[in-house]
């Protein structure tokens, strides 16, 4: 019954973004598409926050690397190929993962999220200060990846509503994969992790090897959204490395509910749209945004994701 | 003629000032259970930290199957066929007990590493799982999470674990703790239907229970080995009586 009403969900969700750019609202189709980016981005930062036990704070180190590995890639005046940029951004940022998990995975707890924060400042100061990247301007990303494969053209990201739709099948392939994921004997391993790593090792396992390889599983889905940011928006700033993008995205996985799918989804989508009201209301908009956050974890502990269960016994299990 | 499984020799190891273990030396032999006995904190647990690998030692030799595994971290030992349970009960409270023996299993599985194919779809880990909780008496319980089982129960999952990665070493620490008589008895037969296959060593409090299983026995004083030999000659130590009993050698 309950598996059933999350299909059903999940089903009217899928054809309410897919119908949604049919509104022909340019501005809207934009909105719903960069909140399913960062709903990839929350995703990957569930992997690590909410199945592995590593709580980062430097997650945005690999979005970033993400967006500019996009840039640089791409042809100054020549549209890039999309099948070259976005597995090659996806490369690069998981690569970057690899290396820097090296690193920060011998550390635990309090020193991980400073290590990792730490890592990802230093990640933001080599695009900030080197003119790799266009410096603290930032960079254009001057066409739009092409999709073509030969002469055959699949889809056009420069028309708004197919990039839309591209993304959003991107975001559901990110979610069935980690799905899936979580399943396999891998996923059980890391779930093991988060709850008791000395039993792990005492059975047999290879912990730290587990924790890096979701490390720069992480951080490879994290350079995908970070590509299809760059893609969606044309220009990429450090400020998409900052700690405050690392901030960012632990909330949303927080507000939605940590350790849950489709809560990360559900609090990117939920932290977007505040954003977007908020901001509308008044330019102190960080304040409430704060203050939302604040009751969320005060009134809803689980998140977005808790909200369910909680409906159904407010309402008595009689139905259920 | 007896098959040394694991031998430790001199083992030492010292926290700051402390020598919780100093020049410790013993051996495991398949068939036997050896009974490592000492008042509260004359280094058994560490002893078997040690062994186990779970903490590393200041001197000393391990030898599993004549292998030196000084060396090596705890999960590589245990990939070498030694298994160790905990003092105090460390499973997975969320999992299910089927879960907990499952991930023990996994860990054998060449193909523990697959990141897309289903975890419960590989019928021979679960079948090893399946088989370690109905060697360990919680077959009916398989679908109960950790933290729901009675305390007993989590005692018999500490060994189901050890069970279900196949380990032949076995190294118990204190696993008939808190439990009632019993679940203390089905907790000895247990341990008697291992001993022909495996080498066990049985760190326990309960005198009763060591002398009705053990094959040799080792007493532990300060970190130091006191004495060792078959039950009967530990029973007739003047040494150990004083030392581990409390009881000044006046009566026989
Ligand atoms: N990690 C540690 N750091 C510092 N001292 C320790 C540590 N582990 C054990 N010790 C000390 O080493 C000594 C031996 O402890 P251990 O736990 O091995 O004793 P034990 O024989 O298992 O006792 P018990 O019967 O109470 O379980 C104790 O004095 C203990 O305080
Ligand atoms: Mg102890």
């Amino acid at each position: 019954m309950r598996l059933r009403a999350s299909r059903v969900a999940l089903l009217v969700a899928a054809v309410a973004v897919i119908a949604f750019p049919f509104t022909d609202s340019a501005f809207y189709t934009e909105l719903l598409a960069k909140a399913m980016i960062l709903a990839i981005f929350a995703l990957s930062l569930d992997l690590l926050v909410g199945y592995t036990g590593l709580v980062s704070f430097g997650h945005a180190a690999y979005f970033g690397i993400g967006a500019y590995a996009t840039v640089l890639l791409a042809p100054k005046y020549d549209p890039a190929s999309l099948w070259l940029v976005l597995p090659g951004a996806v490369v690069a940022a998981g690569l970057a993962a690899l290396v820097i998990g090296l690193f920060v995975l011998r550390t635990r707890g309090i020193y991980f999220i400073m290590v990792t924060l730490a890592f990802a400042q230093m990640v933001f100061y080599v695009f900030h200060d080197t003119g790799l990247g266009g410096g603290s301007d930032g960079i254009y990303l001057n066409f739009k990846p092409s999709a073509a494969i030969g002469s055959l053209q699949p889809f056009d990201l420069g028309e708004a509503r197919q990039q839309c739709w591209f993304v959003a099948a991107l975001l559901f392939l990110t979610w069935w994969f980690l799905a899936r994921l979580l399943e396999s004997p891998f996923g059980r391993a890391i779930v093991g992790i988060r709850s008791n790593e000395q039993r792990m090792r005492a059975l047999g396992f290879a912990t730290v090897r587990y924790k890096l390889a979701a490390f720069a599983i992480a951080g490879a889905l994290a350079g995908l959204a970070g590509s299809l940011y760059a893609i969606l928006f044309g220009f990429v700033t450090p400020e998409l490395l900052s700690w405050h993008q690392s901030g960012n995205v632990l909330l949303m996985v927080i507000l939605g509910g940590i350790g849950s799918l489709a809560g990360s989804v559900g609090g990117a989508f939920a932290f977007v749209a505040m954003q977007e009201v908020f901001s509308g209301w008044t330019k102190h908009w960080q304040l409430l945004m704060g203050g939302v956050i604040v009751a969320a974890v005060l009134f809803l502990p689980g998140g977005l994701a808790a909200l369910p269960g909680r409906v159904r016994r407010a309402f008595g299990a009689g139905g259920g | 003629m007896a098959e040394v499984l694991l031998a430790a020799d001199g083992l030492t190891r010292r926290f700051g000032g402390l020598a919780a273990n100093r020049d410790v030396s013993l051996s495991l032999v398949r068939g036997e259970v050896h009974a490592l006995l000492g008042p509260n904190g004359a280094g058994k647990s560490t002893c078997i930290n040690l062994l186990s690998g779970d903490l590393p030692v200041t001197s000393g030799r391990i030898l599993l199957r004549g292998a030196d595994v000084t060396p090596l971290p705890n999960h590589r030992r245990s990939l070498l066929g030694l298994g160790r349970s905990y003092q105090r009960t460390n499973i997975f409270a969320r999992f299910t007990a089927f879960e907990n023996c499952r991930l023990a299993a996994q860990s054998r599985d060449p193909q523990a590493w697959r990141i897309l194919g289903r975890a419960h779809g590989n019928a021979s880990v679960r079948d090893r799982a399946a088989s370690a909780l109905e060697q360990a008496g919680l077959g009916v319980r398989s679908n109960v999470v950790g933290a729901a089982l009675s305390h007993g129960e989590q005692r018999q999952l500490e060994i189901a674990m050890v069970l279900a990665t196949g380990a032949d070493v076995l190294l118990l620490d204190e696993p008939l703790a808190g439990m009632g008589a019993e679940e203390s008895a089905r907790m000895i037969e247990l341990l008697k239907s291992l001993r022909p296959a495996h080498a066990i060593l049985l760190v326990e409090h309960d005198m009763d229970a060591v002398f009705e299983v053990a094959d040799r026995v080792t007493v532990m004083v300060e970190g130091r080995v006191l004495e060792s030999g078959l039950p009967h000659q530990i029973r007739a130590s003047a040494a150990v009586r004083e030392a581990y009993l409390g009881e000044p050698e006046a009566s026989a």
